[in-house]
């Protein structure tokens, strides 16, 4: 996935970093730091002497938002901007010791749908910032269609979210727009509500930030609130996505920046990153998700449109609940490269037999390649066969295959041989079976 | 343009990949086109001219380039680029063919280029009216007439498939392994496609479905079209615009792959980065459901798209298309080690550079040494004056005596009692930089002062911060007053047959200099002939960077070897004629110096 969301705090520590480029104009105190526990928040203050001098707001940066809905964000003790370091660091370590439920949806102030529970692990501590509500203002940019938009509005904060409509507006730049006209369509659009003192300054800040979303590969980029006072900026929230495939050209420019999993979602299993890894160190392609591992259905499937194909037939023909896997091989991997992404789908393929007692079904699937070598790639496969021919007849796997492509013909034959002398259950066809038809033969078994 | 390609398409190929362009220029022989498909290949960092290709049973070779404006101005022609950069140098390279030009479509292979700088390098080619194919596309076809690298695989597979000659079907899919696999089915439920597209699977290609499918409503070879989509993404809708609106008129028949999709929640990313649906118009059900509701021809399911596809096809009732001749690629393939592009000896008289011997050997041809020479090291005829100023240099250069270092060693070499070959070579193995060498020096140092508007006063303190003296100037003897005559004999033929001879001019103001600073600085034979072969060369036409590479590969050195070796030879065949005994040189002649070794 090219769009890889960044947490609050990596967010604000890239403008920080650029800040004189793009806000010359402006200053902004970056009096934020990112902590884990307690303890943590303690120890940075030895080094941040704001942390002890002045009061705090502290809240979970784990790329979801409505954290105020949410009852998690932390701004007053007994009342609204008296918490001290102390308060904060119990409050951290409190929300931070037992699973969390958080809500992505509301309406107003009350949760819909299921919330996600998880454990709450990092967390951004910064100063109190006294202002009022005419002080708070909006902006965001991302790519619409073929156009990057920026959106601006006079009222941050909430009130933005619910009254998008009336309250936002909306100016959008092909992607070849020079720097001259980005800056004179911001000054022509500044929103009629902004006050009449914070205009130009406004335009100003809007014209850097658009720039800086642009020149720092963003793909989402945005500020709701920050605070304009004369000169003077704070950046209360904030969200952002890169462009990671930018990565190479913004190796000083990102700094150390953290892809983090959602909130709520599984981290990956050592098998998926080691598959990551793999993909990371070659320039063929292998991709693994996995579903529900005690499924038994397991696909290897050469290429990025057949994987979806076979999954698409998997879920018509005996529906999502016995599919174990997505993934994909494909851009010519090497024979140890298709091994070792083989053996990792046989070995959890084969950690459990089938709750039911069926038998289990491993579809090596593919339509004709256009240059992977289809008997290279399967001499891994054998190999992989080789090592957990054992586990594999334990389990009762059957195993169906249907490739085409440059050496298709000698591929075919040397799997469906060495699984023979295996004695490992095979049917193998070519070109001439329709790519998904083994999807139906392996179910009508 | 209603057609992508035809069977006179030509590509620079970007990135010498050797199996893809093989693969072409297999397709090429098989379909029977007359010109290759790769015109020229674009390879920075390779130091060789050309690369060697089969073309059927026999060999070509596809002039390289260090770069795409040097491959463009070499091959006009060539309109399509087949851009094998990495996702790191996809975008300049694509961005630098946009400015220079003369590109009517432009493939990028490249998976993961920065979205910005597609999205960019998307809209430059949009706006000069450049379609792009990809990028993270393995490309397009033309059955018949072109095909974009690896697109259909083996040749076994494009034959097996009917890619090798145009049939009815106009096909557009996002992923690339999937072309091939409708490729296939279309050849198995239908009679084949007219062209077809994989448009490539990152989140911003250059020409999406609508773009392929308007062009191919205007292709009169397309009856019907096939669109394979994905999940993500709104195109599939401005192609039911464009149903609705009456821009496409032909049958289509689509599916959208991805219908999985909906099982998930969006954390898991099926297919390529483009195929993820942000909403539910972007599912592949939504999408399927609609085109189906637009009139579109959508199957239940991809498993059920052959069928479909049969059915439409069958509909339309059109005629059988007849199958060519084809020819067929050989099973093994020896490359052969050598290349000879200046004579051949396979037919009835051996010929130098295409001009029988028997043509240029006799005085009645009115040809020349010179003329032989600008056949079998130029492989050009050149003009009189040319050709007999090669042979009045090398006539010049013939010898200068027994006392120079060749000279003596071939005669010391001929008085050891060795043969006539052992004692020229040994005359000639002292040709280099001290003896002989002063020609391309001259040729060189002068050249490059000229080509950078140096005054003769800068050119010589630029030879001095060199520490080199200017070769070609400077004579034992001679001097203005007492001129060398070999000298003023090539000056005159020059001036009297050479058209201009700006080097020359050149030449004499720094003389001027130097023989004002002293007496013997004159331009020496030496240097009078490498600077007028350079003033030869300009006049006959080469590029100064042609030029160069004559002096840099030595040829000004081989007029001297030439020539001398004919002097050598007399001074061999002298000693033998003289029955000279073998020579010792004598010890009094040597200072001898000789301490005992240190221990260390």
């Amino acid at each position: 996935m090219a769009q890889k969301a960044i947490r609050e705090y990596d967010a604000k520590s890239i403008l920080a970093r650029h800040w004189d480029k793009y806000f010359p104009d402006f200053t902004y105190s970056y009096e934020t730091v990112m902590v884990q526990n307690g303890a943590e928040l303690k120890e940075a203050a030895k080094e941040n002497s704001w942390l002890n001098e002045k009061t705090l707001v502290a809240k979970p940066d784990m790329l979801f938002g409505k954290r105020g809905k949410n009852g998690l964000v932390l701004f007053k003790d007994q009342k609204p901007g008296d918490v001290s370091l102390e308060k904060a660091a119990s409050w951290i370590d409190e929300k931070s010791s037992s699973k969390q439920e958080v809500f992505f949806a509301f309406d107003g102030d009350e949760p819909t749908g299921e919330p996600s529970i998880d454990m709450l692990t990092h967390f951004l501590v910064e100063p109190f910032m006294p202002h009022t509500q005419e002080e708070e203002y909006y902006v965001s940019a991302t790519c619409v269609g073929d156009n990057d938009v920026i959106y601006m509005s006079a009222e941050g904060g909430m009130e933005v979210e619910e009254g998008w409509d009336e309250k936002v507006t909306e100016v959008s730049f092909p992607i070849t727009a020079t720097e001259d006209e980005i800056a004179e369509a911001i000054r022509a659009n500044v929103p009629a509500d902004v006050a009449d003192a914070d205009k130009a300054n406004f335009a100003e800040f809007c014209i850097g930030f658009f720039k800086a979303y642009r020149e720092l590969n963003f793909a989402y980029l945005e500020i709701n609130p920050f605070v304009l006072q004369g000169n003077k900026v704070e950046l209360l929230d904030m969200v952002a996505k890169l462009d990671d495939t930018a990565g190479f050209m913004m190796v000083n420019e990102w700094g150390d920046v953290e892809y983090p999993t959602s909130f709520g979602m599984e981290n990956k299993s050592a098998e998926e990153e080691a598959v990551e890894l793999a993909d990371s160190k070659t320039g063929a392609s292998l991709k693994l998700t996995i579903l529900k591992p005690e499924a038994r259905i397991w696909t290897m499937v050469a290429g990025g449109g057949a994987s979806v194909v076979y999954a698409d037939t998997i879920a018509d023909m005996a529906g999502i609940d016995d599919l174990a896997n997505y993934g994909e091989y494909s851009g010519g991997p090497t024979t140890g490269e298709t091994k070792f992404y083989a053996e990792t789908l046989f070995d959890l393929m084969t950690r459990e037999k089938d709750a039911q007692g069926r038998g289990k079904v491993l579809i090596i699937g593919g339509a004709i390649a256009n240059f992977t070598d289809v008997a290279k790639t399967f001499t891994g496969i054998i190999q992989a066969f080789e090592n957990y021919q054992d586990k594999l007849k334990e389990v009762g796997v059957k195993i169906y295959v249907r490739r085409g492509g440059p050496n298709y013909e000698k591929g075919l034959k040397d799997i469906k041989e060495a699984a023979d002398r295996m004695g490992l259950y095979i049917e193998v066809y070519g070109p001439e079976t329709h790519v998904t038809d083994i999807v139906r033969m392996a179910l009508e078994k | 343009m209603d057609r992508l390609y035809t069977k006179e398409t030509q590509a620079i190929f970007w990135n010498n990949n050797k199996t893809a362009i093989q693969r072409m220029l297999d397709y090429d022989y098989t379909i029977k086109r007359e010109k290759p498909s790769v015109a020229a290949i674009v390879a920075p960092t390779s130091s060789n001219k050309f690369e060697k290709f089969f073309y059927g049973p026999d060999e070509v070779m596809i002039p390289l380039f260090k770069k795409t404006a040097e491959a463009k101005e070499a091959q006009p022609q060539a309109d399509v680029l087949l851009n094998f950069a990495s996702f790191r140098t996809a975008y300049e390279v694509t961005m630098e063919a946009l400015e220079i030009g003369g590109f009517s479509s432009m493939m990028i292979t490249a998976e993961g280029i920065p979205e910005r700088l597609a999205r960019k390098m998307n809209q430059t080619a949009r706006e000069k009216n450049v379609t792009v194919i990809g990028p993270a596309t393995v490309g397009a076809i033309t059955p018949g007439a072109f095909k974009v690298a690896n697109i259909g695989g083996t040749i076994t597979n494009i034959v097996n498939s009917k890619l090798h000659r145009a049939g009815s079907c106009g096909l557009v899919t996002r992923s690339g392994g999937l072309f091939n696999e409708l490729s296939n089915i279309i050849s198995i439920n239908a009679d084949g496609i007219a062209e077809g597209v994989a448009i490539g699977g990152d989140r911003f290609v250059g020409s999406v479905f609508i773009d392929n499918l308007l062009r191919m409503e205007k292709n009169p070879d397309v009856k019907y079209m096939i669109l394979l989509g994905e999940v993500g993404g709104t195109e599939e809708y401005k192609v039911i615009e464009a149903i609705k609106n009456g821009q496409i008129t032909k049958p289509v028949i689509a599916w959208c792959i991805g219908t999985i999709a909906k099982h998930y929640d969006s954390g898991v990313q099926f297919g390529h980065a483009g195929a993820s649906a942000n909403g539910e118009m972007e599912t592949a059900e939504y999408k399927n459901n609609a085109m189906k509701e637009a009139g579109i021809n959508v199957p239940d399911s991809f498993n059920d798209l052959p069928a479909m596809i049969n059915k439409v096809f069958t509909e339309l009732n059109l005629a059988k298309i007849p199958e060519p001749e084809m020819n067929t690629v050989p099973a093994s393939r020896r490359s052969k080690e050598f290349i000879c592009t200046i004579s051949d000896d396979r037919g009835e008289e051996c010929t130098y550079a295409g001009f029988p011997i028997s043509s240029v050997a006799t005085p009645a041809t009115g040809k020349g040494i010179g003329d032989v020479i600008s056949l079998l090291w130029f492989k050009k005829q050149y003009p009189k004056w040319a050709t007999e100023f090669i042979e009045t240099v090398i006539k010049t250069v013939a010898d200068h005596g027994p006392a120079v270092s060749g000279a003596h060693n071939a005669k010391v070499t001929a008085r050891a009692g060795k043969s006539v070959v052992e004692s020229l070579v040994t005359g000639l193995l002292t040709i280099g930089p001290r003896f002989g060498g002063a020609i391309d020096g001259a040729a060189e140092h002068f050249k490059y002062a000229d080509d950078n508007n140096l005054s003769p006063k800068e050119f010589l303190s630029h030879m001095k911060k060199q520490g080199i003296p200017i070769p070609g100037i400077g004579h034992r003897i001679k001097s203005l007053k007492n001129p060398d005559l070999r000298v003023t004999g090539l000056m005159n033929f020059a001036a009297e047959n050479f058209p201009a001879t700006p080097l020359l001019d050149y030449a004499r103001t720094v003389e001027a200099l130097t023989t004002s600073k002293k007496e013997n600085l004159i331009l020496n034979v030496d240097g009078t002939i490498g600077i007028l072969m350079v003033d030869m060369w300009r006049a006959l036409g080469y590029e100064e960077d042609e030029i160069n590479e004559f002096i840099a590969s030595g040829t000004l050195n081989a007029f001297f070897i030439v020539g001398r070796s004919i002097g050598f030879i007399g001074h061999v065949l002298d000693e033998k004629r003289l029955a000279m005994p073998m020579y010792r040189h004598p010890m009094d002649d040597i200072l001898y110096d000789v301490q005992q070794a240190e221990e260390i």
